[in-house]
């Protein structure tokens, strides 16, 4: 069963990260790659990581993907094409710059290949026998004790040897709010535009004809009459 | 299954991703080649904590993940800031700072 399981989740994983890298709308690349996450996170689960799988479909899939979906309806797929279009009308004109960029994507491709090769060449050839096994020991739910990969026992070690790490991470999450904010905030043109209209809207509003008798609550405190 | 196994699945990701990296001109899709790269280490590192019964790869695991999204953070950031100055959307052409 666990094997079925662990074929079916890696070959979902290895097919979405194909969709990530071949597709090209990257609309349909974000889809793919919340599909290779939760395929992950299964392959997290056959691996006694109930915390960190259900982090990865949360955090991941969850929030950070859909960050993503954002950012690629407001920037928009149209450049990818349209810089494709211009990039291969300059290449049959000048003649040269094209094929530079498909020699580079060639030499990206084999040094992916050749990239693989050796790590699996460094898998095959390993000296460590544990590699050949299911993994350590494991008895689920012993009472009184947190058993492997349970939130208890990760915010266990959270909070007592990999306190330092915590605060760190913490500490990088807040500096990156605020660079994000800084970088994709708008300078200076929230006064000069937004304000600028909605006073002048305001103004507007209260030079619309008022009723004979009536006031305002500024001439109820004794303001200027308008 | 093996650990083997787990770790296979994980060096093909983490090619995949590389191959992604160099090969793709859109940024974000980019962003989403790191985000593969990323993941294959996870699994690698999930893969070796459950090998020694061990929670430290596990807690190292999450780090990782912090540290992706802060970078996705960062990184859709910059690419508004280019996509609102009317710059093209592609590592070719942006390279002024290559000079």
């Amino acid at each position: 069963m666990s094997a079925v399981l662990f074929f079916i989740a890696g070959f979902g994983a290895i097919a979405g990260a194909t969709g990530v890298v071949v597709l090209r709308d990257p609309f349909f690349s974000v889809l793919a790659l919340v599909g290779h996450l939760i395929s992950l996170a299964i392959l997290f689960l056959l691996l006694r990581a109930e915390f960190v799988a259900a982090v990865q479909v949360v955090v991941y899939a969850g929030a950070v993907m859909v960050l993503y979906v954002f950012v690629v309806a407001y920037v928009g797929d149209q450049s990818e094409s349209l810089q494709a279009r211009l990039r291969g009308a300059a290449g049959n004109g000048l003649g040269g710059h094209g094929s530079i960029g498909s020699d580079l994507r060639l030499g990206g491709v084999i040094l992916g290949g050749a990239l693989l090769v050796e790590l699996l060449i460094a898998l095959l050839g390993t000296g460590l026998g544990a590699i050949n096994s299911k993994g350590a020991g494991y008895n689920p739910g012993r009472v009184g004790t947190e058993s492997f990969g349970t939130a208890a026992y990760i915010g266990n070690l959270l909070l007592t040897r990999f306190l330092l790490a915590f605060e760190a991470a913490s500490f990088l999450l807040l500096i990156a709010a605020v660079g994000a904010v800084v970088l994709a905030g708008r300078r200076g043109g929230l006064d000069n535009e937004e304000g600028a209209s909605g006073r002048a809207g305001r103004e507007r509003i209260l030079d619309l004809p008022r009723p004979q008798g009536t006031g305002t609550m500024a001439e109820g405190v004794g303001g200027p009459r308008r | 299954m093996s650990i083997a196994w787990y770790l296979a699945v994980s060096a093909i990701v983490f090619s995949l991703g590389v191959v992604g990296v160099i090969t793709r001109r859109n940024p974000l899709v980019v962003l989403l080649c790191l985000e593969l790269m990323l993941n294959g280490a996870n699994l690698a590192l999930v893969a070796f904590s459950r090998m020694w019964g061990n929670g430290d790869g596990q807690i190292l695991a999450l780090i990782v993940m912090t540290v992706a999204a802060c970078e996705v953070c960062i990184g859709l950031g910059m690419i508004v800031a280019i996509h609102r100055r009317r710059l093209p959307i592609d590592v070719d052409e942006l390279r002024e700072l290559q000079g």
